[in-house]
């Protein structure tokens, strides 16, 4: 098992809250690994024991189970005994701020390293849902079923990226759009330990990529020599997977109808945003919002959903799909595009519902950057204000890789 | 692995003990259900059977799957059957057969003693519903009226868990004995419920936070000691129970805990620091303490007579039998067969009472009541915390065991709240200060008035701290009127 730390500092603790707890003992009797203890006074978690299972969250009857401090040193269990209320998150900077992403060293890295774009603390918007994190986790993943695997550009390109579905039968699997969840390569690597668990963006809604069918849809590319997803894309439907999380915590679909959306990416960066709008198509017909694409690729025929997008109406996703390498064409990047749509982006950007997420590759951070810059400027804005006023209050998120 | 042990929704009963392949169970129980329904709707929630409430459903016993909340009307609610994982190699935990495999079916000899624990326990499940249900017309808020709901329905769940017991190993008895579960009726002269507490009225919101409480309290030590049976079904039943029950103790303990918070809340606004200054307290529109004192004491002493005669020849014959055990029997550390122990019980000598040490089988009872105690005072400790922080000077107290019992060693002799014994005559001059009186009771019915506005709570009530599944302060757990 992974230690829960952020970092070799920081450690996420279960804790449960005196003044809610009605000690009714379910949660020591749930608890598969003897963490939960109690005296005369307090029902408590023992931070040694604790792995995080979150088997005891649902079955409580009062909430009181489910808070968590970020610490340096963990609460003993003599401490928790002694309270009568909660003790305060204590200040821990910057550093502790991305501890309730995933609670696994190895995703948190990688969540870390693809929200560093961000500059700064990235925190949910204001109406997202709630997120279920780290429900499954490598020691105890979740089996899920290969229902489909279609290849999603054209036969002909270098590029071979496919959409996988995976459905999970009767294991309740909760992910909501923007979340990511962890894929177990089977086999070892060459040194015999297991391979690292492989994060990967949701393409489907919360409530499945069929409607209530308990499935999600990935989008995945094939990297040549790569394990995890040459593993992925050779799937055929049968095939069992196992798989870790959900995972991520502010990189959500917010639920506000009148929330303007203006999502960039390129390549499989695109699956959160499928899942957004599919999630506004479902849940949120009408909605006051809009919802504004920049989505790059070297060609129509590699870009993901080339043909599924172009089915989508413009009153629900204003589409600007870009290419840098159309023979005969200029090559044309996202950032390009966002320039050229000034008019369109202008009248959403100063907007206090207007939300920014940017998924892609690395590259494109710092192009995209300036391109909002250059906009703002142009329409007497300061990025350099707006941004970090956005990412404090949910609406600019970056996930890069 | 987190696969969930298959609930089956394809039989009318959705279920995860295989009852499609088990069709004289299964058409016993279709045969049933009708019934079933016919008494929620004429003895369920009165005036609530087509409103919409975000309720909680089990759709699995696995930890992550039997919280799921959605609206839905009551009468769909998908009452099921569902028992804990079977434990591999579990065995028979105490008495005589101590050691043994655990049995799953029902041992000839304990035949009549085991349908008679299932059906005594079946029986209080609906009695509560009868019990609660007016209480919606005047709930203080929609979260109450859904809190109120979710434990009916559970009651009726629970009341399927012991008729599907009764069905599967009873045969032709078991199939009467759970007809007879919807024939009687809680307070009716002529078919009353078969426990006492349960055919007591619950005409108001306090009476309700009081008895989930106290009286619920009593079916959790109960529910408890049956999931320690060797009859391995019961036991399996009995432990998934709990986990419903647990919902149970919250909104008893959340209730009187809120009412306490807006009372001290309403007294320092008003500069009041006397709790004994009564009429000014009830002129806020709250609960004055010394009444939830009172109420405290009623429902207490009643919940204590369920746990019947302090030595009882029953109780010992249950647990030697492997049939009920103690409260968490698989943490105490003894034998777990009490032929040569002794226990300490509260008892009349030559008009003192006093406590004497009696073989532990036949204070079996006893010490299940004292663990109820013990877990009711946890509970009290909490609500005084609650007025201790408030800065007023009071303090809410159990009253003494032989305090206004009408069942076991204290039927026939009065006593004061802290255990004095009292002659007849002080007992009718001073009673009414320790029982709540028709006034008491008129004041608090004045008190209740439905108050159905999203996020919005009745004067003598505080709003909880955290919401249902999370939920934000103006959630509509009920939808009073639909869209």
């Amino acid at each position: 098992m992974n230690a829960p730390v952020t970092s070799a500092e920081f450690k996420k603790q279960h804790l449960i809250d005196p003044e809610i707890c009605i000690r009714c003992n379910t949660c020591e009797a749930t608890c598969p690994v003897g963490a939960v203890t109690h005296n005369d006074a307090n029902y408590v978690v023992d931070a040694e024991k604790c792995n995080y299972c979150m088997d005891c969250i649902a079955p409580c009857p009062t909430g009181s189970i489910d808070n968590w401090r970020v610490v340096t040193t963990a609460y003993s269990i003599d401490d928790q005994f002694s309270w009568n209320e909660l003790p305060t998150q204590e200040d821990l900077g910057e550093g502790a701020s991305d501890a309730v992403q995933a609670l696994e060293a190895d995703i948190e890295t990688l969540l870390a390293t693809a929200h560093a774009g961000m500059g700064g603390k990235p925190v949910a918007p204001a109406s997202a849902s709630e997120p279920s994190v780290n429900l499954f986790r490598r020691d105890k993943p979740a089996i899920a079923t290969v229902q489909g695997n279609f290849r999603i550009t054209a036969e002909d390109t270098e590029s071979d990226v496919r959409h996988v579905v995976l459905g999970f039968g009767d294991t309740i699997f909760p992910a909501l759009e923007g979340q990511s969840i962890g894929i177990i390569p089977p086999g070892t690597r060459l040194d015999g330990r297991p391979h690292d668990v492989r994060l990967y963006s949701i393409a489907s809604a919360r409530d499945g990529e069929k409607r209530n069918a308990n499935n999600v849809s990935l989008t995945i590319k094939r990297v040549p020599g790569g394990v995890g997803s040459s593993y992925m894309c050779d799937l055929k439907p049968g095939d069992k997977v196992q798989v870790t999380g959900p995972f991520g915590a502010t990189f959500l679909m917010p639920n506000d109808p009148n929330a303007h959306i203006i999502m960039i990416c390129t390549g499989t960066g695109s699956a959160p945003f499928r899942a957004f709008t599919e999630r506004r198509r479902r849940a949120m017909p009408g909605a006051g919002g809009r919802m504004l694409l920049f989505f790059g690729a070297r060609t129509p025929q590699e870009l993901p959903y080339f043909g599924p997008l172009q089915k989508v109406p413009d009153s629900l996703l204003e589409k600007h799909l870009v290419f840098s390498r159309v023979a005969g064409e200029r090559k044309e990047y996202v950032q390009d595009r966002m320039r050229t749509k000034i008019e369109s982006m202008a009248r959403v950007l100063g907007e206090p519902t207007t939300h920014i997420f940017i998924c892609g590759l690395k590259g494109m951070e710092t192009c995209v950057d300036e391109a909002l810059a250059d906009i703002c400027r142009q329409t007497g804005r300061e990025w350099a204000v707006l941004k970090p006023d956005m990412r404090a209050s949910g609406r600019y998120h970056v996930e890069t890789y | 692995m987190s696969t969930i042990i298959n609930v089956d929704y394809s039989t009318k009963i959705p279920n995860n003990v295989n009852l499609a392949d088990d069709q004289r169970v299964l058409k016993g129980l279709e045969q049933w259900h009708p019934g079933y329904i016919d008494w929620w709707m004429t003895m369920g929630p009165a005036g609530f059977q087509t409103t919409e409430v975000y309720l909680r459903t089990a759709v699995s016993v696995d930890p992550k799957g039997w919280a799921k909340f959605d609206y839905i009307k009551m009468p769909d609610y998908r009452w099921g059957i569902l028992l804990a994982h079977p434990e591999d190699g579990r065995k028979v935990g105490f008495g005589a057969s101590k050691g043994e495999t655990a049995w799953h079916e029902v041992p000839g000899e304990h035949r009549a003693a085991l349908r008679r624990l299932i059906v005594i326990q079946g029986d209080t499940e609906p009695a509560s519903v009868e019990q609660q249900r007016h209480l919606g017309a005047t709930a203080p808020s929609l979260y109450d009226m859904r809190n109120l709901f979710q434990v009916n329905v559970e009651e009726g769940r629970h009341l399927w868990a012991m008729v599907y017991l009764l069905h599967k190993y009873f045969g032709k008895d078991g199939r009467e004995e759970a007809e007879g579960l919807l024939q009687r009726r809680s307070g009716d002269a002529d078919k009353p419920r078969m426990l006492g507490a349960f055919n007591e009225a619950t005409p108001d919101w306090l009476s309700f936070f009081m008895f989930t409480f106290f009286t619920d309290r009593d079916g959790k030590m109960q529910l408890e000691a049956l999931a320690q049976s060797g009859f391995d079904p019961l036991s399996r039943t009995c432990r998934f129970m709990l986990t419903e029950e647990a919902h149970h103790m919250f909104v008893g303990e959340t209730g009187v805990s809120r009412i306490i918070e807006r009372t001290c809340e309403a007294m320092k606004a008003a500069g009041i620091d006397d709790p004994y200054d009564i009429a000014r307290v009830r002129s806020l529109g709250v609960i004055d303490l010394p009444t939830l004192q009172k109420k405290a004491n009623l429902h207490y002493s009643l919940s204590l007579d369920l746990f019947g005669s302090e030595i009882s020849t029953n109780a010992a014959n249950f647990y030697t039998a492997g049939l009920k055990g103690r409260f968490q029997e698989t943490k105490i550390d003894d034998d777990h067969l009490l032929t040569g122990a002794h226990y300490p019980v509260s008892k009349l000598i030559n008009g003192d009472i006093k406590l004497v040490d009696e073989p532990a089988l036949s204070a079996i009872n006893m010490r299940l009541r004292d663990d109820f105690t013990k877990d009711c005072q946890g509970g009290v400790n909490r609500w005084n915390k609650v007025i201790e922080r408030s800065g007023i000077k009071f303090e809410l107290k159990l009253p003494h065991v032989a305090f206004h019992r009408l069942i076991g060693e204290f039927k026939d002799v009065e006593a004061s709240p802290d255990g004095k014994l009292l002659s007849s005559d002080e007992w009718k001059n001073r009673g009414g200060e320790w029982l709540p009186s028709a006034d008491d009771g008129a004041f608090i019915e004045s008190l209740m008035k439905p108050c159905w506005d999203r996020g919005k709570f009745a004067s003598w009530i505080a709003p909880p701290k955290v919401g249902i599944d999370n939920k934000g302060g103006d959630f509509e757990y009920v939808r009073i009127n639909p869209a």
